[in-house]
C-alpha cells in the first residue's frame, strides 16, 4: 500500500445523546483503493460513512480528505470539501422534479459554478459511463431502481470527487437489477476511483475489494484482505457474523 | 311568480346599477390579486425562514401563524379601521382590507408550505448537502419546488376562501362587489342588485375553481 491515503478517518467518535455509536474508529483508504465495510445492523456502518462528509457531525476525531481536514474551516470550506466526497445512498434520492440531466448538472452549476455547456457535457459523459445517457431527458419516476441508482452515481461522479462513499447502494433494488449497479462500481474501481463501500454483496467484495473491514458495536473489529476476512477470520464476532450471513 | 321576478330580476334596476356592480368586481379582483400575491409571498418567505430552525425566529413565526389563523378577520378589520385612528394610525378601507387579508392568507400559507417542507424526504436534503450545495441552495433548488408542489391543492382552497373574504370590506366602506350591491339595494329598494352580486361572484369563482382543478390534475413529476 504505497499509495497516499485519500480518505483518513482518525479517532472518530460519535455519540447520540448518551449512546456511543462509534468508538475510536481509525481507517485509511489509499488512493485507488476499494475498502468494503461489513457488519451487523446497527453496528454503525452508515454513521461512519455519514461522518465522512459530515452529514452526521462527529463528536470528536478527524476526517482527512486528500490531506485536508474537513473538521476544520468555515461552512463554505466544508461545502467545497463535500464536493470532493461523492455519496451514494441506499434510497438513491434523485430529485423527482428534475430530469435526469438536471439531476446531474444541478450541483455542477450551482456549487462548482460550471457553465451550462460544461455541466451538460460532463453530465452526458458520466451518464454514458453508467449506461444512462439514453435517459437524460427522463424523470426519476420513469426509471427503475437500478437505473435511478446509476444516475445517482453519475450525479456524484460529475463533481469529480476524490472519494466515493456507497451506503448499501444495492439493498433497495430488486435482485435482477443489482448486477447493473455493481458493474458500474466495478468499472469505477478499474478506473482508479477511491471507494468506501458499505454493502452486503459479499461476492462483489471477494471480487473487487482491496480490503474488507468488519464492524460491530461501533468499533472496527477486524480488517484484512477479502481472502483473510472471508477465508480465515480471526475474531469470534467476525466468524459468527459471516456464518450468519452465509446461511 | 311575478313578484319574485320583480324582486330578484328587475331589468330596470339591473341596467341602472350594472356599472356599479362591475366597478365592484374590479375592486374585488384588484384587492384579491394584491392579497394573493402578498399573502402567498409572505407565507412562503416565513416557511423558508422557518426551515433554518432558528429558535427565536421560529417562535415568532409560529405565534404569528397561530394568531392569524385563530382570529376572525372581521374582528381585526374592525379594530384596524375603527380603533386605530384613535391612536393616530389612519388607514383607508381598502388598505385595511388588504393588510388583514394578506396577513391571514400568509398565516395559512406559511403552515401549508411548512407542511410541504416537512414532507420533503430527509434524503432529498442530504443529497443536496452531500453534493456541496449547502443548506440555502438545497432549500431553494431541491426542497422548495417539492414543497410548493405539495402545497398546491390546499393553497388553492385557501386562495378561494380569502378571495371570498373581500366581502368583509363592505362594513368598512370598500366598494367591492357586496358593498356596491347592498348600496344599490338600499337605494333601489330591490333585491336585484344582490342577485347581480351572486352572478358576479360566480363569474369570478367558477373560472377559478376550474383552473384550480386543472392545475391539481397535473401533479406528477414527469415530462411535460
Ligand atoms: N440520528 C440518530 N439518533 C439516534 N441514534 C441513531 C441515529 N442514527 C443512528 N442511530 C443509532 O446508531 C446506531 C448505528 O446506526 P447505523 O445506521 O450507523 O447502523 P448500520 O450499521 O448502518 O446498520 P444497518 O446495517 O441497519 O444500516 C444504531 O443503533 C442507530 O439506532
Ligand atoms: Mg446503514
Amino acid at each position: 500500500m504505497a499509495n497516499r491515503p485519500m480518505l483518513e478517518i482518525a479517532a472518530l467518535e460519535k455519540r447520540f445523546g448518551s449512546n456511543t455509536i462509534l468508538k475510536n474508529i481509525d481507517l485509511k483508504v489509499a488512493e485507488g483503493e476499494l475498502v468494503f465495510v461489513i457488519g451487523p445492523s446497527g453496528s454503525g456502518k452508515s454513521t461512519m460513512l455519514r461522518c465522512c462528509n459530515r452529514l452526521e457531525e462527529p463528536t470528536s476525531g478527524d476526517i482527512i480528505v486528500d490531506g485536508r481536514n474537513i473538521m476544520q474551516g468555515t461552512s463554505r470550506d466544508l461545502d467545497r470539501m463535500r464536493l470532493q466526497v461523492g455519496m451514494v445512498f441506499q434510497g438513491f434520492h434523485l430529485y423527482p422534479h428534475m430530469s435526469v440531466l438536471k439531476n446531474v448538472t444541478l450541483a455542477q452549476r450551482k456549487a462548482l459554478k460550471r457553465t451550462k455547456a460544461e455541466a451538460d457535457a460532463r453530465a452526458m459523459d458520466m451518464l454514458e459511463r453508467v449506461g444512462m445517457e439514453h435517459k437524460a431527458d427522463a424523470y426519476p419516476a420513469e426509471l427503475s431502481g437500478g437505473q435511478q441508482q446509476r444516475v445517482a452515481i453519475a450525479r456524484a461522479l460529475a463533481l469529480d470527487p476524490k472519494v466515493m462513499l456507497f451506503d448499501e447502494p444495492t439493498s433497495a433494488l430488486d435482485p435482477e437489477l443489482v448486477g447493473s449497479v455493481l458493474k458500474v462500481m466495478k468499472d469505477l474501481r478499474a478506473k482508479g476511483m477511491t471507494m468506501l463501500v458499505v454493502s452486503h454483496e459479499m461476492g462483489f467484495a471477494r471480487e473487487t475489494a482491496d480490503r474488507v473491514v468488519f464492524m460491530d458495536g461501533g468499533v472496527i473489529v477486524e480488517e484484512g484482505t477479502p481472502e483473510q476476512i472471508f477465508g480465515a477470520p480471526q475474531a469470534e464476532r467476525t466468524k459468527a457474523f459471516l456464518s450468519r450471513v452465509s446461511g | 311568480m311575478d313578484r319574485f321576478l320583480q324582486t330578484f330580476f328587475n331589468p330596470v334596476v339591473a341596467a341602472k346599477y350594472a356599472p356599479d356592480i362591475i366597478a365592484g368586481i374590479w375592486v374585488t379582483l384588484e384587492i384579491a390579486a394584491a392579497v394573493i400575491i402578498a399573502g402567498i409571498g409572505l407565507g412562503l418567505l416565513l416557511a423558508c425562514l422557518r426551515a433554518y430552525r432558528i429558535k427565536v425566529l421560529n417562535f415568532f413565526i409560529i405565534c404569528f401563524a397561530d394568531i392569524f389563523r385563530a382570529l376572525p378577520p372581521l374582528v381585526v378589520i374592525l379594530i384596524l379601521y375603527f380603533g386605530f385612528p384613535s391612536i393616530g394610525i389612519r388607514l383607508s378601507g381598502p388598505m385595511v382590507l388588504f393588510i388583514v387579508l394578506s396577513l391571514t392568507l400568509a398565516a395559512f400559507a406559511e403552515e401549508i408550505f411548512w407542511a410541504g417542507f416537512s414532507s420533503v424526504e430527509k434524503g432529498q436534503w442530504e443529497a443536496g448537502i452531500a453534493t456541496g450545495l449547502g443548506f440555502s441552495r438545497t432549500l431553494v433548488y431541491i426542497a422548495l419546488p417539492q414543497a410548493v408542489r405539495l402545497a398546491f391543492p390546499p393553497l388553492v382552497n385557501r386562495v378561494l376562501a380569502i378571495t371570498k373574504m373581500t366581502a368583509l370590506g363592505s362594513p368598512i366602506g370598500v366598494s367591492e362587489i357586496l358593498s356596491s350591491a347592498t348600496t344599490a339595494q338600499s337605494f333601489s329598494g330591490s333585491a336585484t342588485p344582490l342577485t347581480m352580486s351572486v352572478a358576479a361572484y360566480l363569474a369570478i369563482f367558477v373560472p377559478m375553481v376550474i383552473v384550480a382543478r386543472w392545475l391539481e390534475g397535473r401533479t406528477a413529476w414527469k415530462k411535460r
